[in-house]
């Protein structure tokens, strides 16, 4: 990575369990950078300008006949607005349908002992607040780095990652967007590789 | 009582725990795109939570389907189809919007939604191509859930967002038998509806 230090706006590691709401502008570049392999980042994109017109996974998923995203991967709003674009991946594909882990739904996949873990949707609402991002405002996420097979037979499943040390995935902004990030604390199943570990956040604009 | 909503319009009706709604095709290529929201007017269904308790990646009779905060909304008790589409969303659809807002609800509300009667199949090739299946549902098929708490259920009979065929009306039939027996359920469907009937059912 050949950048000088005056082009790099964001550059910071976020613990395994933490969170962050980053401001991108249009045409600035987000790298999410999974340091130690196998980390489910838990991301929600919203129009700084206007929170409602918020990332759609679903939208997302009709508008590019497929499940999986990766580079070339628009992200698309509830209103149909192109919101950012995945511009670069070395990780090969990202999962949209697994939602984000809360202490409700571990206690319905995992059993009552959960009930008090950490989870991904605890983070967004701690992060969210700033922006006016409530329960009302957390939708269906996107989870970088995370593999959760859907097969032609209607299954689906959460696998171990394709991920590994330094792995990476951009999104270059089309508008001015708030990137709200979950670092998944999730140790239940293997989306975390049983063992959540820090990522790192690189923005350039 | 019995209603038939035409081909590209939309109704809603709050639903009391225990009752089953019946929906059904009155064409063929029927679509009924439906929303749920809760007892408490803020849980919504969730779609991500549903299919990765239930491990599954379409809507089928034996299912919960579940809400933002792990409570049971309704459960599937029985559908002549055994895939409802709820991966592709629905086109921005002013009629749908203009039902939530009736109820106080508004685009915020706005959540993964199950089309019932489409089926968009998935390809075993590393993207998951998706292609819409034209000759799913015919007129007659019907899907019956039942209410595991009070809902309000917002249907939209607009076609699928990747059919190019015409909109169909669909009939949705609420019903007050004295008890529904709960289908072969997961684990976690069980555990979801024993903690609802625990605190709010
Ligand atoms: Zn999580």
């Amino acid at each position: 990575m050949t950048i000088t230090a005056t082009t790099v706006a964001l550059d910071s590691v976020v613990e395994a369990g933490d969170g962050a709401l980053v401001s991108v502008p249009a045409g600035g570049r987000l790298r999410i950078v999974d340091l130690h392999g196998n980390q489910a980042v838990d991301t929600l994109f919203y129009d700084a300008h206007d929170i409602d017109n918020r990332y759609s996974a679903f939208d997302t998923i009709r508008e590019q006949r497929a499940v999986f995203l990766t580079t070339g991967s628009r992200l698309i709003s509830t209103r149909l607005d192109e919101l950012a674009v995945i511009t670069d991946d070395t990780c090969g594909r990202h999962d949209t349908v697994g939602g984000a882990c809360s202490q409700e739904s571990n206690v319905i996949r995992y059993g009552e002992f959960t009930r008090h873990q950490h989870a991904c949707r605890q983070t967004f609402l701690r992060y969210g607040a700033q922006a006016g991002i409530g329960q009302r405002q957390l939708t269906h996420n996107i989870n970088f780095f995370m593999n959760v097979p859907v097969t032609s037979t209607g299954g689906l499943t959460f696998e171990d990652g394709l991920s590994a040390p330094g792995k990476y995935v951009e999104v270059t902004a089309s508008r001015d967007l708030f990137a709200l990030i979950s670092n998944c604390p999730q140790v239940n199943n293997p989306c975390n590789g049983w063992d959540p570990t820090p990522i790192q956040l690189l923005g350039w604009w | 009582m019995n209603h038939e909503i035409p081909g590209d319009a939309a109704w809603s009706v709050p639903v009391r725990a225990g009752r089953t709604v019946t929906l059904t095709a009155l064409a063929d290529g029927a679509n009924a795109t439906v929303l749920i929201i809760g007892a408490d007017r803020l849980d919504r269904l969730n779609i991500p939570d549903t299919l990765k308790s239930q491990m599954s990646a379409r809507i089928k009779p034996g299912m919960v389907l579940m809400s933002d905060r792990g409570l049971a909304l309704a459960t599937v008790i029985a559908s002549t189809l055994d895939w409802h589409d709820c991966l592709t969303g629905a086109l921005p659809d002013r009629l749908l919007l203009l039902e939530l807002t009736k109820h106080g609800f508004g685009e915020a509300d706005l959540h993964g939604c199950i089309h019932f009667f489409s089926k968009v199949a998935v390809a075993d090739d590393p993207r998951a191509s998706l292609a819409y299946v034209p000759d799913h549902a015919h007129a007659g098929d019907t899907v019956t859930l039942r209410a595991d708490q009070d809902l309000l259920i917002f249907v939209s009979t607009a076609p699928h967002a990747l059919s190019d065929g015409p909109a169909a009306g669909v009939a949705v039939q609420l019903e007050s038998p004295s008890h529904v027996e709960d289908p072969v359920l997961r684990e976690e469907a069980v555990r979801a509806l024993r903690l609802t009937r625990e605190l709010i059912a």
